[in-house]
């Protein structure tokens, strides 16, 4: 059968199961666009090639799935590089197409040329430059296994406008060997020598810590670690990649470590005597001063990605593996701790001491941005996805919102990219609309992306936003509160100039203001009956507030600061 | 107070904690890319650097790189390059397990005065005639990387030397 390079293109893709890409057209990619019209695929046009990015990434993020973007060549595909280094950091499965310049042009400085391959290698798992529409199943068969097996990324395909247009041969890769792929060898055997030794380990140890970071949402491996943990009875930690990894309810469960993370959960790390990490990279941002950090413990280093062994952290046991085979080898080698009911009674004493604590919010306002986090969450219906921007807002809603299963916290974690959360909330829809879906966003990320709520209304994905508008860029302007001597330094976005309410009405959404008590809850009550078109609630708080406890940059995690409130008290 | 010098690099031959790595890639276009820019954005120093197809596949290449082991621990690096898609293999030969080999090319002038020393100086290093002209000669050394440093050495004291170096390529050492 002879197809068109791009039907080909849109074939592989329907070959691939895909059934969402995120888009925007332009001159490369035109031939691509049309046989997408005869295609079963949903196209979701974005406004913005960055938002096109971040809904593949929630998309991804809330359904485990690989997300597809499709832009243009030239500032389409440079559009779009910040969600690719965002899936990057995040270990995020995201196969993005680009258009290229025909090929006898490329190099020449054509219109809406430019080196996308050479641009995104640092920041992709890989990339391919199709030279021939006889090798696009190939390709695409390639990203899609590349980006999901292993330790999952964003895989870049660059499509040359001649090569969308030129004849092919259909034909499909019937098996991996197919891929010619002869450099990538995903699967691992588990090294039983390394699990004894981790058991041992296990064994020697009165202190320990189960340190959950996103591998363990990647290699689906939640049920595993609720089974070892409740069978051992360690504590259990999960960082802001792995946030609904273990249910926050859970009694063995401290919270989120970290330069925000909990009193208790950072202070056990340190104290702990062995650490098991699954699925963690050590990031700076957990470990914060790193000869300091956990200091007297052994190290349990369990990844898929065996760069991660040892970059930071000496790990007295590596073991290259998923997340839930090792843990499942752990079950059945019968794998315990000593008694920990010393180490419990310690944990449980900081507990006490040091809960998530925030001022008592005023009847007339100005709002507690983590209080309105609270209220949203009493009132969500159960499953609700939550999806954040970067800053202050995010911190709060990953310390005040209960997750309880995964895929339900959509966030960018080591990029820290602003604006993320709107369009990684419309995804996220996409990928479940069975499910609620809030954005918990800044005003000033809001502001960034905010114009995919336009792509969000016409396409019919309800998602709500609530902005927590405290008329700064709240986390600079508190760094510099605290380190810069109160000099503020442009960080003053003003809470009226946008009219957010208005904004949003422009866009077709509901708007909806907040600034008392009473409000809040009125508009938290209007915004759940309504299902059927976006709403954003413009929810004024208090610019003062700061995201404790706080590790400052560069500090030890011993010297962690804890709210105002607890200040003086006994540690 | 005067602006500070431009920063061009230590100026050192080969660094004393080295590693060799032979790669096998595939021959593919960008390949050499993504290893430089692999080695830039985690940097990580690369030594010297040889390319050439490897043995009779058109397929692959070898890529023997000399890295400078100071400048970041070994496992990472060899961890990072394997993760690079088209790495195929990665042999790491520490230089007591290895036998490393290096071409020097040099163009002196032929100067009549200093001929004599001259001589005397190529003839020690083993290096050979490959090419003369009516001012000037092209020599070259095959040799180890210490037998070509110290050829380098030997010429400085000539002026108007030409001096390229190929970068060395190794292979394990059997006995």
């Amino acid at each position: 059968m002879q197809l068109t390079g791009a039907q080909a293109l849109i074939r592989s893709l329907e070959q691939e199961g895909v059934d969402t890409i995120f888009g925007l057209p332009g001159g490369a990619i035109l031939p691509v666009y049309d046989p997408l019209l005869d295609s079963s695929i949903r196209h979701i046009l974005v406004r913005h090639e960055q938002g096109a990015g971040h809904m593949a990434e929630g998309y991804a993020l809330a359904t485990g799935r690989p997300g597809v973007a499709m832009v243009t060549s030239g500032p389409g595909a440079t559009n779009i590089v910040t969600p690719i280094g965002n899936a990057h950091m995040d270990s995020t499965p995201l196969v993005v197409i680009t258009g290229q310049v025909a090929t006898a042009a490329i190099g020449s400085d054509a219109f809406q040329e430019c080196d996308i391959t050479g641009i995104t290698m640092g920041i992709t798992k890989h990339n391919f430059l199709v030279q021939s529409a006889q090798e696009i199943p190939r390709a695409v068969a390639a990203a899609f296994h590349l980006a999901t097996t292993g330790r999952p990324g964003p895989v870049l395909i660059d499509v040359p406008k001649d090569v969308t247009q030129s004849m092919m041969d259909w034909w499909y890769p019937a098996s991996i060997e197919e891929y010619d792929l002869p450099g990538y060898r995903p699967e691992v055997v588990l090294d039983e020598g390394a699990v004894a030794r981790a058991v041992t380990l296990i064994a020697e140890s009165e202190r320990p810590v189960l340190y959950v970071g996103g591998g363990t949402l990647k290699s689906r491996a939640a049920n595993e670690l609720l089974v070892f943990a409740e069978r051992t009875g360690m504590p259990v930690v999960t960082t802001l990649m792995a946030r609904g990894a273990f249910p926050d309810s859970h009694e063995q469960h401290l919270g989120m470590p970290g330069m925000h993370g909990m009193y208790t959960a950072v202070t056990a790390i340190q104290k702990s005597d062995l650490l098991i990490s699954l699925g963690a990279r050590f990031d700076d941002r957990v470990t914060g001063k790193i000869p300091t950090f956990a200091a007297g413990a052994k190290v349990i280093h369990v990844d898929i990605d065996r760069a991660e062994f040892n970059k930071v952290r000496h790990a007295d046991v590596a073991i290259q593996s998923n997340v839930g085979a090792v843990l499942t080898a752990f079950d059945a080698a019968q794998a315990m701790p000593r008694n920990l009911d010393v180490w419990w009674k310690t944990i449980n004493d900081w507990r006490d001491q040091y809960p998530l604590v925030y001022d008592e919010p005023t009847a007339e306002g100005p709002l507690r941005p983590q209080h309105v986090i609270e209220a949203i969450a009493a009132k969500a219906a159960p499953g609700t996805i939550v999806a954040a921007g970067v800053g202050q807002h995010q911190m709060w809603a990953s310390q005040h919102w209960k997750f309880e299963e995964p895929g339900t916290w959509i966030n960018s974690g080591g990029a820290g990219t602003m604006g993320f959360g709107v369009p990684a909330a419309i995804g996220a829809k996409v990928g479940r609309p069975d499910r609620t879906v809030w954005c918990i966003d800044g005003d000033g990320c809001f502001q960034m992306t905010a114009q995919e709520l336009t792509t969000a209304r016409s396409e019919g994905i309800p998602i709500k936003v609530a902005i927590l508008n405290n008329a700064y860029l709240g986390m600079v302007r508190q760094w510099q509160e605290m380190f810069y001597e109160e000099r503020y330094s442009e960080v003053y976005l003003s809470a009226d100039l946008p009219d957010y309410v208005k904004w949003a009405e422009a866009m077709g959404c509901v708007g909806l203001r907040a600034r008392t008590l009473k409000e809040m809850h009125e508009v938290i009550d209007e915004a759940n009956a309504i299902n059927d078109v976006p709403v954003v609630i413009d929810f004024r708080t208090d610019a003062e507030e700061k995201v404790f406890p706080m590790v400052a940059s560069g500090a030890s995690n011993d010297d962690i600061m804890v709210h105002p409130l607890q200040r003086g008290r006994r540690r | 107070m005067s602006p500070p010098e431009p920063y061009l690099g230590e100026v050192s031959r080969t660094p004393v904690r080295h590693h060799i790595l032979s790669v096998l890639v595939e021959n593919k276009a960008g390949v050499l890319a993504r290893i430089a820019g692999l080695f830039a954005r985690r940097g990580f120093n690369i030594y010297s650097l040889a390319v050439a197809p490897a043995e009779s596949h058109a397929r692959f290449s070898r890529i023997t790189i000399v890295v400078d082991a100071e400048s970041a621990p070994l496992e990472q690096i060899v961890q990072q390059l394997d993760k690079l898609v088209n790495v195929v293999a990665i042999s790491d030969l520490a230089p007591r397990d290895a036998v490393e080999r290096e071409l020097l090319l040099a163009t002196l002038p032929l100067d009549y005065k200093h001929r004599p020393a001259m001589l005397d100086t190529l003839t020690n290093a083993g290096a050979s005639i490959v090419d003369v002209g009516p001012t000037s000669v092209t020599v070259m050394l095959a040799g180890t990387p210490a037998a070509c440093d110290e050829l380098e050495r030997a010429l400085e004291v000539f002026t108007e030397v030409e001096l390229h170096r190929t970068g060395r390529v190794a292979l394990p050492r059997l006995g």
